[in-house]
């Protein structure tokens, strides 16, 4: 034992103290520092996929006079559907870009000329006349939808680096500009995105054939992974006798939990489409293996929500003399309901965004329908994601930003949602 | 042997003034002391041993429970009595590491038969826990649970008739009349636990067994309850641990004094109080112990 006056015991105490506060204060600013780089990864991410993907909500169109020329359409009863599918209403398109231009002539510049509007503007004119049959012969100033590049051009207008003219050729230019003066040629919102399923042209393609299948593969998710998760939770913490097996059984259910997913999507094409002869590329295969994948997710969150519920309640049960499964089914599970439910929501939004086990079964296709239902091939909004980033068109980039942003708000509603369901039935003991 | 040695340097070192404690042949009881046996008994304990894994924690207790009677069981800390108590509605089933091994029975009836199913035998004795714990519903239907459960009453006016009832037994009825569609959780300790009561009784139990029921409240909340045992003893058969003697003292007609796993003393209660028979319930009673 070292004598020190009171004096220098002082002094000591007061030095380390210096120390001690100096400390602290670096250990703050380190996880302030944390928290800051995080916050500007997350608002990076968000600024550069929102300044991109917005324009996608918007697309453009060329206002032209067309008529309803029955020799081009090849349409003589409007009312007759096999021949109004069967006519050329692209041809009346094209008659009616040929009369705002006449300069344009000869085999090449005419082909220039056809590329300002998209190969599906005439779906639009042709759903007119199914609409309103007296249209038959008639001429009208229409919104057509203009090609891809085009639209690229025309919203780049005014960026720093100029319009971007990529395939554009100069002809183009001076025709698009003589639109722009015109007034000729302006941006709508693009309605086409949220109802059309995939294409080829960016300007035709949406994102409903994507979102339908993903709504649907998690219909299959959650139908089968909730009452799978919950009857394998509540067995596991109320029933099964505590064991090897039983301890076993938990350590893989936690390690099942921590499989990478794309190897969920091999078993799924290993069991479910090449053993059990599941067709491919369709929700219920998908759904299938998204539920091998969320089931741990949801077991684990329920055993925990389960664990939860204090045993005063399973006692005061008892005691009045209920049976293990009223226990269970009047007071367990209601109580423990909010956290499972919670789970599972968090175990959906992962499915959601799961892409690699579904690249493994077949969703990846190019499908251009609308999927109706969970044996019709679909792809999911996270492979759409995928498809269009590989898709070589300029105007992909910035639909798959807009995808991502869809997604990303189905995640951020989903996971809202989560959190306010265990607020509001959270019960504090 | 070898746990009886083990038992016997327990109670020695379970003794503050251990000095005076010397034969440890004497203060072994292999025999209860007082009065265990009675006639025609509700419930009998013969030769129970109760032990958790490889831990004995009851020692070949003998005991018979009278017919409307209230018996305290006292004892230090991990005596035991409380996993007693346990063992006279099988509670302690959901404990697996649990084993109880001698007889019990209730009206002659072995509780531990095989065709003994566990939840009837929980409609006759009921029991009443330390910590008020009323199910996270209204008044209403914690009371009405029990009866509900076991298919006692089937209209609404029947259980409308057995919650009142129950909730009056219980010295509640006056005060959460007006709001029985409430959460049970939103009350007083006292509240909770008369509630709690009134749930136990709803099923009109022959026996309540109640393992500390005034722990967890104000001594206000403790003299009702207290007064509610009173009462409910002209009805029903009570069994109650407590650590506090004053309140064995005040409820009880007789006291079972435990000590380490063993039943040491029963007797009429002013007996045990006053003049004790065993060494250890004296020493306990006056102190030195505890």
């Amino acid at each position: 034992m070292i004598n020190l006056t009171a004096a220098s015991r002082e002094q000591r105490i007061r030095l380390g103290l210096k120390k001690r506060h100096r400390a602290e204060r670096q250990f703050k600013f380190y996880g302030a520092l944390a928290i800051v780089f995080g916050l500007a990864c997350v608002f990076l991410l968000f600024g550069d996929i929102v300044s991109k993907g917005h324009k996608a909500f918007q697309l453009t169109y060329i206002n032209l006079e067309v008529t309803y020329d029955q020799d081009i359409l090849g349409v003589n009863d409007p009312t007759d559907a096999r021949q109004v599918s069967l006519g050329n209403f692209h041809g009346a398109i094209k008659a009616g870009l040929k009369n705002r231009f006449p300069e344009a002539t000869g085999r090449k510049n005419k082909r220039e000329l056809y590329s300002l509007v998209s190969n599906g503007a005439g779906y639009n004119l042709r759903d007119r006349l199914i609409e309103n049959p007296v249209l038959l012969g008639k001429t009208i100033k229409i919104w057509v939808i203009a090609d891809d590049d085009v639209d690229t051009y025309y919203k780049s207008i005014g960026e720093s680096d100029g319009p971007f003219t990529g395939r554009t050729s100069e002809q183009k230019e001076g025709w698009l500009k003589e639109l722009i003066k015109a007034g000729d040629i302006e941006k709508r919102f693009n309605f086409n995105f949220f109802t059309e399923g995939d294409s080829r042209e960016p300007e035709l393609a949406g994102i409903r054939g994507a979102a339908m299948g993903s709504f649907y593969t998690l219909i299959i998710t959650i139908l089968l992974a909730f009452p799978l998760g919950v009857a394998a939770a509540v067995y596991l913490e109320e029933f099964a006798p505590r064991n090897r097996w039983t301890g076993f059984i938990e350590v893989n259910i936690n390690n099942l939990a921590a499989v990478p997913s794309i190897i969920f999507g091999l078993l799924g094409l290993a069991v479910f489409i090449n053993f059990f002869h599941v067709p491919r590329s369709v929700p219920l295969v998908g759904g299938l293996v998204l539920t091998l994948m969320t089931l741990p997710t949801i077991i684990i969150s329920s055993r925990a929500a389960i664990k939860s519920v204090p045993p005063s309640i399973r006692e005061a049960a008892i005691g009045v003399g209920a049976s293990p499964m009223q226990v269970v089914l009047h007071h367990v599970l209601p109580l423990a309901m909010p956290g499972m439910l919670t789970g599972a929501i968090i175990g959906m939004a992962r499915a959601l965004g799961e892409t690699a086990p579904l690249l493994m079964i077949g969703m990846v296709a190019f499908i251009v329908d609308i999927p109706s239902g969970f044996h019709d091939p679909s792809t999911a909004l996270p492979v759409q994601i995928f498809l269009w980033a590989d898709s070589p068109e300029r105007a992909f980039v910035e639909k798959t930003s807009a995808a991502i942003m869809v997604l990303l708000a189905f995640l951020i509603v989903m996971n809202t949602f989560a959190v306010v369901l265990r607020k509001r039935l959270e019960r504090r003991w | 042997m070898n746990t009886i040695e083990k038992h016997t340097t327990g109670i020695t070192a379970g003794l503050q003034e251990g000095s005076s404690v010397k034969d440890s042949e004497e203060q072994h009881p292999e025999e209860t002391v007082g009065k265990p046996l009675i006639d025609s008994p509700k419930m009998s304990i013969r030769n129970v041993d109760v032990s958790y894994s490889d831990k004995q924690a009851i020692y070949n207790v003998n005991l018979d429970v009278g017919k409307h009677e209230v018996i305290a069981m006292i004892g230090p800390s991990g005596c035991g009595k409380s996993t007693f108590l346990r063992c006279l509605n099988r509670m302690n089933d959901t404990i697996d590491s649990c084993k109880v091994s001698g007889l019990i029975t209730l009206d002659d009836e072995d509780i531990y038969a095989s065709d003994m199913d566990p939840v009837a035998l929980r409609a006759k004795v009921g029991i009443v826990f330390q910590k008020p714990n009323p199910f996270p519903k209204s008044i209403y239907d914690n009371v009405a649970y029990g009866p509900r459960l076991h298919g006692l009453a089937t209209t609404r006016a029947e259980i409308d008739e057995i919650v009142e009832v129950s909730l009056t037994r219980a010295g509640l009825w006056n005060e959460v009349k007006d709001r029985l569609d409430q959460p049970g959780t939103g009350f007083s300790g006292g509240q909770q636990q008369r509630l709690c009561i009134a749930r136990a009784i709803a099923i009109s139990p022959e026996v309540i067994l109640m393992d500390e029921p005034c722990s967890a409240l104000d001594p206000i909340a403790s003299a009702k309850i207290e007064e509610l045992i009173a009462e409910l003893s002209q009805n029903y058969t009570i069994a109650i641990v407590t650590h506090s003697m004053q309140q064995a003292a005040r409820v009880s007609n007789r006291t079972a004094y435990f000590h380490l796993g063993h039943l040491v003393e029963v007797n009429d209660t002013e007996k045990v109080f006053t003049a004790p028979t065993h060494q250890l319930t004296e020493a306990y009673i006056t102190g030195r112990i505890g």
